[in-house]
């Protein structure tokens, strides 16, 4: 039920349409004021954590916790700083380069074999990552810690990124073969009819004219791994390999009551996928409905 | 041309080859581990050894198991009653092309940028009763003690609604995007009025993207560990420990990895049943689904 949405929302043809009775008209205000309303929901938790993450730890426990911090303080961003945080970044940032660029590269050229050949065995292949987007991926922590264990790679950033990039090929592969798919027959016959072979085809034709998804497949991935809390909880364990999500779990465990500290971490974390939203709003919304198979 | 195709399966499938052994090795294996692990003994540091239907026995007979799977029916039951309407309503909202619904789907969309982590650290500041959100605002009933373990579970669901409703807002907004504008004008012509135009037109074209959305929705919930684990760890008390929460206690902090795996395959066979059920629900047919969905 994935494959068109992703499509859709996926290529840049995001088409506008005329709204026609839609937003014309007379004012909609029960729609005008439940939107409101939902934006405080959205925006109340936000605008808490910004001003309590601006405060000292004194006017957290005395001022109205709603109430601006005048003047703010960046006194709990550099007790984050101070605490390693950078070490926790750094991790972030290594696993998440090292799974997307394996994921978006093998999925792309297992999505060309699988839309370009024929035959049972990659008819079994299809069918076989198919059906990995219904495997819960947590069903699967105590074999995956005990073969981690067994190669002797517990406790390291690649113990993070191994297991990323299988369960992320399923999806990316689903992604990445509408893609192939759309490519007109003419213009493989035609690189073919010059005496170009199948690997050749692939770089110099699919890769540029699948891009756009590559790239959605990419931001997907990213996220998922920067946010992943799970495996890095199980696979790692000392400090020095902690990525973000990991990082600000043990960090408000050591500062328990250092409220403004622990919210500044919260922020630090969420920093770099905020640019990205700021810079990418479209890339990143695309990127996001991509999951839609899982 | 003809012979230019026959040798060109083989080298096709070895591009599948990377993707194929990731996969199997990091996503099926461990599939098939957590049935055999779930019938041996394992502490997770010494030796597996086998231990036959002993830690089925132990997890059947265990009322924590049923309180698991309870509490995790009832999630995803919850859940869905709860974004589902909230998440149409709002994607139909922002699919309007005012120029303060674009301004506010942009913010709207904002947790998802959000690690589980890092909401549930933040959720779990704002909740507190006397440095919290009832304390900014003055209003007592705000000032619960929320996650105590009456109140524990539904805010847990709360904070999970919070953060997945903007992903399927998404989902709705590009479908109802999707509706020809032709409908409602024809029914504007014929005198139907904003409510019947929405009950009669918008929900029923969003047949597939609920479809689609309420999988998500539904697998989903099978999977959610990382903010319940860092806002309660399960507790208090149990009050919220889910079937995956559960897993991972008995198997990383009990060492008990055969019961651990017993509640894998638990989660595998809900989810896989999940998926199959959703699917004959709303037809075999998934192409057409997908094109209509969004």
């Amino acid at each position: 039920m994935t494959t068109d949405t992703m499509r859709a929302s996926t290529k840049k043809t995001v088409d506008v349409r005329d709204t026609g009775s839609r937003g014309v008209g007379k004012p909609n205000y029960l729609a005008g004021f439940f939107g409101w309303f939902w934006l405080a929901v959205v925006i109340i938790p936000i605008y808490y954590v910004v001003v309590t993450s601006l405060k000292n730890q004194g006017d957290y426990f005395t001022a109205n916790p709603l109430a601006l911090p005048i003047p703010p303080t960046f006194h709990p961003y550099q007790e984050v700083i101070a605490n390693n945080i950078g070490t926790y970044f750094l991790n972030s940032v290594i696993v998440a380069v090292g799974a997307v660029i394996p994921i978006v590269i093998f999925a792309f050229m297992a999505a060309y074999a699988l839309v370009r050949g024929q035959g049972r065995f990659l008819r079994f292949c299809n069918g076989l990552f198919l059906m990995g987007l219904a495997i819960p991926v947590q069903a699967t922590i105590v074999p995956i810690y005990l073969m981690i264990t067994k190669m002797g790679l517990y406790d390291t950033l690649p113990a993070i990124i191994l297991p990323a990039v299988a369960f992320g090929q399923p999806l990316s592969i689903l992604i990445v073969s509408n893609f192939v798919r759309d490519i007109p027959k003419e213009l493989f016959e035609s690189m073919r009819l010059d005496g170009l072979t199948d690997w050749r085809i692939m770089w110099r034709l699919a890769f540029p004219l699948t891009s756009p998804a590559l790239v959605t497949v990419a931001i997907y991935q990213g996220l998922n791994v920067w946010n992943g809390f799970l495996f890095p909880l199980i696979l790692t364990q000392s400090p020095d390999k902690r990525t973000m999500p990991l990082g600000l779990w043990a960090f408000q465990g050591e500062y328990t009551v250092n409220i403004p500290a622990i919210l500044a971490a919260v922020i630090v974390s969420t920093v770099p996928i905020l640019v990205l939203y700021v810079i990418g709003r479209r890339q990143l919304l695309s990127g996001l409905t991509a999951g839609i198979g899982k | 041309m003809a012979t230019a195709s026959r040798p060109r399966d083989t080298p096709l499938a070895v591009l599948v080859l990377p993707s194929l052994l990731m996969f199997v090795t990091f996503a099926v294996v461990p599939l098939f581990g957590v049935v055999v692990l779930s019938f041996t003994k394992w502490d997770g540091i010494g030796a597996i050894l086998p231990n036959g239907l002993g830690s089925w026995q132990q997890v059947l007979a265990d009322p924590q198991t049923w309180r698991s799977l309870w509490l995790t029916l009832l999630t995803m039951v919850i859940t869905w009653a709860v974004q589902t309407p909230l998440s149409i309503l709002l994607g139909t909202f922002i699919a309007g092309h005012q120029r303060y619904r674009a301004v506010l789907a942009v913010l709207y969309f904002l947790p998802l940028l959000l690690s589980s982590a890092a909401l549930a650290i933040a959720f779990k500041a704002l909740f507190d009763p006397n440095f919290g959100l009832g304390a900014g605002l003055h209003i007592p009933l705000l000032s619960q003690d929320w996650l105590g373990v009456q109140l524990a579970f539904p805010v847990v669901l709360a904070v999970i609604a919070w953060q997945f409703i903007p992903f399927h807002t998404l989902l709705y907004q590009g479908g109802v995007r999707q509706i020809p504008v032709q409908l409602y004008e024809a029914a504007q012509i014929d005198g139907a009025g904003r409510f019947q135009q929405f009950l009669r037109i918008t929900l029923p074209q969003l047949k597939y993207t609920i479809i689609t959305s309420s999988t998500l929705m539904l697998v989903g919930s099978l999977t959610y560990f990382d903010l319940v684990f860092v806002m309660t760890e399960g507790g208090p008390g149990n009050a919220t420990r889910i079937l995956a929460l559960d897993m991972y206690i008995r198997g990383f902090k009990a060492n008990q990895m055969g019961a651990a795996s017993v509640i894998a395959v638990f989660l595998v066979v809900l989810g896989l049943g999940m998926a199959l059920g959703v699917q004959r629900l709303g037809g075999r047919d998934k192409n057409a689904s997908q094109l209509e969905g969004l």
